[in-house]
């Protein structure tokens, strides 16, 4: 594939090893961009396919007049939010009120680093992805934190502090919840978990642990029913409330990107990836990831908004022991299948 | 492997760039066409149309602080939970038992603090 990729570039001077390593470099940076700009054009199409879909649960059209179906929804709306006044407060601090969201469009984009589209469709292919994923999915926190300190308001600061507790709560439970993957598995390579799923998904097998990682991924990506961190009936619009123009578009794409990773990384993990029977591995990838996307948007449509309390009980008094519970029968079963 | 294992760092780190670039470049390009009015209701911070009162960076309740110390024995202990994962089916039944009693001790750790009202948020 490289070498014939290579002649056909017009490298060849460079001798035949060169060459093959060059051809190498030039396939993964294509990668690097088709990734990019995938998952930046789902994101963005993603806001017209939740308006849409949002408005057949509840009996209306949606955006249909931009375009066919209202397919250029985002790119008038990506239009106008260029041409909108996108002020600093003054009373903020400008340079964390700029750098908020810039981390969350960076951190959310660096963990589709790892998430494998094909066998050897994957950017960096890290014998710790799922590690990586943990890691960069918790940088978020410092990104919704810090715009809501930033933007010295008390509707800010307010969702900035229940981001901190909620998501730094949620992160926990997500990570314990993989462990049980891993003792499946026995490797944190989101390749390998992926093969380890030719005969059975691990959700199957990990029920309790997908339970927990479908809502700690709902909590960490703050939608609905656990985006009490922007809560609009008692926030205004929670830690970006004093955002405009871009940089409040970036918080939107951010969460979008958010919802596109965790629906990515549970095909992953539990439901078998790229693998499935007939059609090529990416076509199953992205039919998977958009049954959950549109699960996502689902439940927004249907659920309202638990208290904070409440949302704290059912993590710390059910969601943990759960996972704790979930790591020991796994580990037993395994134990004893070996014996 | 080594090579591959190196070269897989540098994608993250090209990653990393072409994101930072992508943002600075977008904030940028709004920034040119984007129009200034500024007016001195607009300067004020946003409190339902109402007159702001007082400073917004005030004391916040404690229970936040409490939640982040759970976090912090949790978080390790999951970090410790991992490398066992990972050997444990080398590390057979005598690792399993073992980590079976650190988890017992962090679940009394966790029944403590909820018996102790820890996790009441009222």
């Amino acid at each position: 594939m490289s070498e014939a990729a290579c002649h056909a570039l017009g490298l060849a001077g460079f001798g035949a090893l060169a060459t093959a390593a060059w051809a190498t470099v030039l396939y993964d940076l294509v990668i690097v961009l088709v990734v990019l700009v995938g998952v930046l054009s789902i994101a963005a199409g993603l806001t017209w396919f939740e308006r849409r879909l949002l408005s057949f649960f509840q009996d209306r059209l949606g955006p249909n007049r931009v375009g066919p179906a209202g397919l250029l929804q985002p790119l008038a709306d990506m239009v106008k939010m260029f041409f909108k006044e996108d002020w600093i407060p003054p009373f903020a601090d400008p340079a964390l009120f700029v750098l908020a969201p810039a981390i969350i469009i960076v951190s959310v984009l660096l963990a589709f680093v790892v998430v494998p589209v094909t066998g050897s469709f994957v950017i960096a292919d890290l014998n710790i992805g799922l590690l990586f994923f943990l890691a960069m999915s918790s940088l978020g926190v410092y990104s919704v934190a810090l715009a809501g300190w930033s933007s010295a308001s008390k509707y800010s600061v307010i969702g900035g502090l229940r981001a901190a507790a909620q998501m730094m709560s949620y992160e926990v439970f997500m990570g314990l919840a993989l462990t049980g993957v891993v003792l499946l598995s026995g490797s944190f390579d989101l390749n390998r978990i992926v093969a380890g799923q030719r005969g059975l998904w691990y959700v199957v097998p990990q029920l309790p642990g997908f339970l927990v990682f479908l809502l700690a991924g709902f909590a960490e990506m703050r939608r609905i029913p656990f985006d009490l961190v922007e809560a609009e009936s008692e926030l205004v619009a929670g830690y970006r409330t004093e955002y405009s123009g871009m940089k409040s578009g970036m918080f939107l794409v951010g969460e979008y990107l958010g919802m596109t990773l965790i629906s990515a990384l549970i095909v992953t993990i539990y439901f078998g990836g790229w693998l499935g029977p007939g059609l090529p591995g990416f076509v199953w990838f992205l039919i998977k990831i958009f049954i959950f996307i549109a699960f996502f948007i689902l439940v927004r449509a249907t659920l309202p908004r638990p208290r904070y309390d409440q949302l704290m009980d059912l993590g710390w008094k059910i969601l943990l022991p759960l996972c704790l519970v979930n790591l020991a029968v796994t580990g037993a079963i395994i134990l004893a299948v070996q014996r | 492997m080594t090579t591959a294992f190196l070269t897989n760092w540098i994608y993250v780190a090209v990653f990393i760039v072409a994101g930072a670039a992508m943002v600075v470049g977008i904030l940028l390009m709004s920034r040119l066409v984007y129009p200034i009015h500024p007016s001195p209701e607009k300067y004020s911070t946003y409190e339902c149309g109402i007159e702001p009162v007082g400073d917004s960076w005030h004391p916040f309740a404690v229970r936040y602080h409490i939640f982040a110390l759970l976090f912090l024995v949790f978080d390790v202990e999951a970090i410790f939970l991992f490398p066992w994962a990972i050997t444990f089916r080398r590390l057979g039944t005598s690792g399993f038992v073992e980590v079976l009693v650190f988890i017992a001790v962090l679940a009394v750790g966790l029944a403590y603090a909820w018996l102790k009202g820890a996790l009441e948020w009222v």
